[in-house]
C-alpha cells in the first residue's frame, strides 16, 4: 500500500475506489452526526436540540470526494487530482458559503490534497512511508533547531519592536500577552516534564498559587506588585517542594494522577476557603503593577505621587500601560528561556535530563534522584508562580475559575506539541494551541473542533511532537565532528570543569 | 575491600537472598555465577542500596553501607554498569560519559576520558553519536566506560555479555581485565557466561537459590565437576 508506483498509469479499479470512499464516508457520517448535527440550545422551555443536517451531509460529501482524491492519485491520477483539488480550494476563498465552517474544510481539505498530488507528481510516489517521513521531519526539525540560533534572537527584536510598530493595537497587544504568558508557562513546564521527564499534570496549582499569593498580598497588606513578585515566586516554589517531598518517590502515571489531584486541591481550597480567599467570587480590584514602584499608570495621580506620562512627558494613554505589560512578560518570559538553555549545559540540567532519559542509571551514577527532581519541581513552579502573580496584576481580577484542569491539560498540550525539552517547539505550539483559536473565532462554534481535529492531525503526523530534535550540549571535535583525537582536550576538560565544578547533589 | 555478610534481602514476602557472605580483596576480579533468578543480580543491587538488606551487613573498606541511600554509596567509590547496560539513549556518548563523571574528583574528566576512550577506541569513534543508535556491544562498552568515569575504586558488572556476539563477550572481557592490570581495579562481576567469567576471575563464587553453594579460584571452580555439570556443559 504504501510507497506505490505511479509511473505506469494503470487502469483504475473505480467499484474499489467507489467502495473505499463510501466506508470514509460512513465513517465520517457516524462522527459528525453526533459532534456537527446535534447542538443544544437554551429555549424559554428549556434545553433544546438544535439539527443541522445540511453541514453534516456537506461534510460527508466532502470526505467522500477528498477520499476519493487520494485514491486516485494512489493510482496513478495526481494530475487531474492536484487540478481539482486547487479548483476546490479556489471556490473556498471565492464563492460565497452557507457557512464559514464549510470554507475553512474545503480550503484546508483542499490543499492538503492538492499539496498530497504534488508530493506525487514531483517524487513519482503516492504516499511516503512512515520511517521516511520520520526521517524527512527530523531533518526538518534538525534544521530548525540549528535556525534557532539565529531565528531566536530575530524573534525575541520582532516581539520587542512589536508595540512600536503602527500595528499594536488594544487587541494584538493582549493577544500578544496572553500568548507571551503561555509561552512563558510552557517553558516553566519544559524544565519538569521537557527536561526531567516528570508528566506534571497539575502545573496550573504553582500558576494559581503565584496569583492568589499576588492578589493576597495585595488585599490584606497592601503591598506592591514588585514585592509580591518574588514573593509569590517564593511562596510557589515553596508550595512545590511541599508537593515535591511526598510524591516525587512515585514514578510515571502514578506520578502523574498524584500532580492532577494536586491541582485540584489547590483549586478546590480557593473555592472553599470563602473568608480569606473570597470563594468562587474571586478577588477584584487587584492593583496594577507601577512603573518600577516610581510612577502609575494613571491619568490623574493623587498627590505627591508621579505618572507615567508626566514622568517621560508624554500625552496620557490607556495603551501605556498595557504596553509596560507586554514587555514585563516578554521579559519574565525570557528569564525562564535563558534559564533553562544556561542549565542545560550544566551539571543541574543534565542530570535532569539523564533521569528523563534512564532514572535507575541515575541511581548507579551516585545522583540524588529525590533532590533533582525537587529541584526542577521547585523552579518550575517557581517560575510558575511568577506568571500567576503577573496573571492576576493584568487581569485585575482572579477567581478559582482562571485555575481549572483544562489550564494544566493546555499548558501541557503547548510542552508536548512543541517536542519534549524543545524550547522553539514551545513557540510554536503556543502559537498553534493558543493563537489558532484566536484566529478560529470566525468559526464560532466549530473553534474547538477545528482546535480538536489539529491536535490529532499533529501527533498522528509528529508522534514526538513537533520539533523533537535533541542537539547534544557538549561536543568534542567541534559542530561538524571532524578533526583529529589530539584536539580533544580543550572543550572536554572545559565540559568537565564545568560538570567537576558544579557537583550534583 | 567489600564484605557482605548474612545478607538476607527481600522482595515483598520473597526471600531473594538467604544469608550471603562474599569478601572481596582490593585488586581482584571476582565472579559470580549462577543460574536464573538465583539472585545474582539481587546481590549487587543490595551493595548499592536497592533493595536495602533486611538482615545482615554489608562493609565497604571497613565502613558499614548498610543502610545508606544508593547514591551516597556510590560516592563512596563504588560504581555500577547496570543490568541491560542502561545508558542514555537520546544523550550523546560523551553527554554519557559526563554524566558517569558527575560525582567524580573536580578536574579529572579529561584525564578520566582519555583513559576511557584509550580502552575503547570504538567510543571515540562514536563520541558525538546518539547512544541509542549504537550496536550492543559499543553500548555495553560505554556502560562500562561510564562507571569508570567516577574513578571508582570498585566496580560492579552486570552480566557485561548480556545478549553481545562471542566476539564482542571476548572484546568486553579483555576489557575488564586491561582495567584490572592497569589501573588495579578491583571488579566483581555477575555473570551468567561461566566459562569466560570464571577464566578471567582471580576468584568465584557459585550462586543457588539464594545462597552462595561454592566458591574458589576460577581455576578450581572451572574444574570442579558439579560447575562443569550446571553451568558449563553444552557449550561456552
Amino acid at each position: 500500500m504504501t510507497a506505490l508506483s505511479v509511473s505506469s498509469p494503470r487502469s483504475i479499479a473505480w467499484p474499489a475506489i467507489l467502495k473505499e470512499a463510501a466506508i470514509t464516508a460512513f465513517v465520517a457520517l457516524l462522527l459528525t452526526v453526533p459532534l456537527v448535527g446535534l447542538r443544544t440550545v437554551d429555549r424559554p422551555t428549556g434545553l433544546g436540540l438544535e439539527t443541522r443536517w445540511a453541514e453534516v451531509a456537506a461534510a460527508v460529501g466532502l470526505v467522500f470526494l477528498g477520499r476519493l482524491g487520494l485514491c486516485l492519485i494512489r493510482d496513478g491520477q495526481p494530475t487531474v487530482v492536484l487540478v481539482l483539488a486547487a479548483a476546490a480550494t479556489a471556490a473556498g476563498f471565492l464563492i460565497q458559503m452557507p457557512t464559514e465552517a464549510l470554507r475553512v474544510i474545503l480550503i484546508a481539505g483542499g490543499a492538503i490534497i492538492a499539496i498530497r498530488a504534488a508530493i506525487a507528481i514531483r517524487t513519482g510516489r503516492s504516499k511516503l512511508s512512515q520511517a521516511e517521513r520520520d526521517q524527512r521531519m527530523d531533518r526538518i526539525a534538525a534544521k530548525v533547531q540549528h535556525a534557532s540560533r539565529w531565528l531566536g534572537p530575530i524573534a525575541v527584536v520582532v516581539a520587542l519592536a512589536f508595540p512600536m510598530t503602527p500595528l499594536a493595537d488594544r487587541q494584538l497587544l493582549d493577544i500578544g500577552i496572553l500568548l507571551l504568558t503561555y509561552i512563558m508557562l510552557g517553558w516553566g513546564l519544559n524544565i519538569v516534564v521537557g527536561l526531567a521527564g516528570l508528566l506534571d499534570l497539575g502545573y496550573v496549582a504553582f500558576y494559581a498559587v503565584g496569583a492568589y499569593s499576588y492578589a493576597l498580598l495585595a488585599h490584606y497588606f497592601g503591598l506592591s506588585f514588585w514585592v509580591c513578585l518574588p514573593l509569590a515566586g517564593l511562596l510557589a516554589a515553596g508550595s512545590g517542594v511541599l508537593l515535591g517531598f511526598p510524591v516525587l518517590r512515585l514514578r510515571g502515571d502514578y506520578f502523574a494522577i498524584v500532580t492532577l489531584g494536586f491541582g485540584e486541591i489547590i483549586r478546590i481550597i480557593l473555592v472553599n476557603w470563602y473568608q480569606f480567599t473570597g470563594g468562587p467570587n474571586g478577588i477584584s480590584g487587584i492593583p496594577r503593577p507601577s512603573f518600577f514602584g516610581v510612577a502609575d499608570f494613571v491619568r490623574s495621580p493623587p498627590e505627591g505621587t508621579l505618572a507615567f506620562h508626566e514622568m517621560f512627558g508624554l500625552e496620557f494613554s490607556p495603551l501605556h500601560r498595557i504596553v509596560f505589560l507586554y514587555y514585563l512578560i516578554l521579559v519574565l518570559a525570557l528569564v525562564v528561556n535563558v534559564f533553562t538553555l544556561r542549565i542545560r549545559k550544566l551539571p543541574l540540567g543534565r542530570a535532569w535530563e539523564a533521569l528523563r532519559e534512564d532514572d535507575i542509571a541515575c541511581a548507579s551514577l551516585g545522583i540524588n534522584r529525590t533532590n533533582m527532581k525537587l529541584a526542577a519541581f521547585a523552579i518550575a513552579a517557581m517560575f510558575g508562580g511568577f506568571a500567576g502573580s503577573f496573571f492576576a496584576t493584568r487581569q485585575g481580577f482572579i477567581s478559582p475559575e482562571s485555575f481549572t484542569f483544562i489550564e494544566s491539560a493546555i499548558i501541557l498540550a503547548i510542552v508536548v506539541l512543541g517536542g519534549m525539552g524543545s524550547q522553539i517547539g514551545v513557540v510554536v505550539a503556543t502559537l498553534l494551541v493558543i493563537g489558532l483559536p484566536e484566529a478560529f473565532r470566525e468559526l464560532a462554534d466549530y473553534r474547538m473542533l477545528a482546535f480538536g481535529m489539529g491536535m490529532v492531525l499533529i501527533m498522528l503526523w509528529r508522534p514526538r511532537g513537533l520539533l523533537a530534535h535533541r542537539d547534544p550540549t557538549i561536543l568534542l571535535y567541534g559542530r561538524n565532528g571532524k578533526g583529529a583525537g589530539g584536539a580533544a582536550a580543550g572543550t572536554a576538560a572545559a565540559g568537565g570543569q564545568g560538570i567537576a565544578g558544579g557537583r550534583a547533589k | 575491600m567489600l564484605k557482605v555478610s548474612g545478607v538476607h534481602t527481600f522482595y515483598g514476602a520473597i526471600e531473594a537472598l538467604k544469608g550471603v557472605d562474599i569478601e572481596i580483596a582490593s585488586g581482584e576480579i571476582v565472579s559470580l555465577i549462577g543460574a536464573n533468578g538465583a539472585g545474582k543480580s539481587t546481590l549487587l543491587m543490595t551493595i548499592c542500596g536497592n533493595p536495602r538488606a533486611r538482615m545482615g551487613r554489608v562493609l565497604f573498606e571497613g565502613e558499614d553501607i548498610t543502610g545508606l541511600p544508593t547514591y551516597e554509596i556510590v560516592r563512596r567509590g563504588i560504581a555500577q554498569s547496570p543490568e541491560g547496560r542502561r545508558i542514555f539513549p537520546r544523550m550523546s556518548v560523551l553527554e554519557n560519559l559526563q554524566m558517569g563523571s558527575i560525582t567524580a574528583k573536580p578536574g579529572s574528566f579529561a584525564n578520566e576520558l582519555e583513559r576511557v576512550l584509550t580502552l575503547f577506541p570504538r567510543l571515540k569513534e562514536r563520541i558525538g553519536q546518539r547512544a541509542g543508535t549504537m550496536s550492543g556491544g559499543e553500548q555495553q562498552m560505554l556502560a562500562i566506560g561510564r562507571a569508570l568515569m567516577s574513578q571508582p575504586r570498585l566496580l560492579l558488572l552486570d552480566e557485561p555479555s548480556l545478549g553481545l556476539a562471542p566476539l564482542v563477550v571476548k572484546q568486553i572481557f579483555q576489557a575488564v581485565k586491561d582495567i584490572n592490570r592497569e589501573q588495579k581495579m578491583t571488579v566483581f562481576m555477575v555473570e551468567q557466561n561461566a566459562f569466560h567469567a570464571l577464566k578471567l576471575a582471580h576468584r568465584g563464587y557459585v550462586m543457588v537459590n539464594g545462597k552462595v553453594t561454592m566458591s574458589g579460584t576460577g581455576a578450581e571452580l572451572l574444574a570442579n565437576e558439579e560447575v562443569r555439570t550446571a553451568y558449563l556443559e553444552g557449550g561456552h
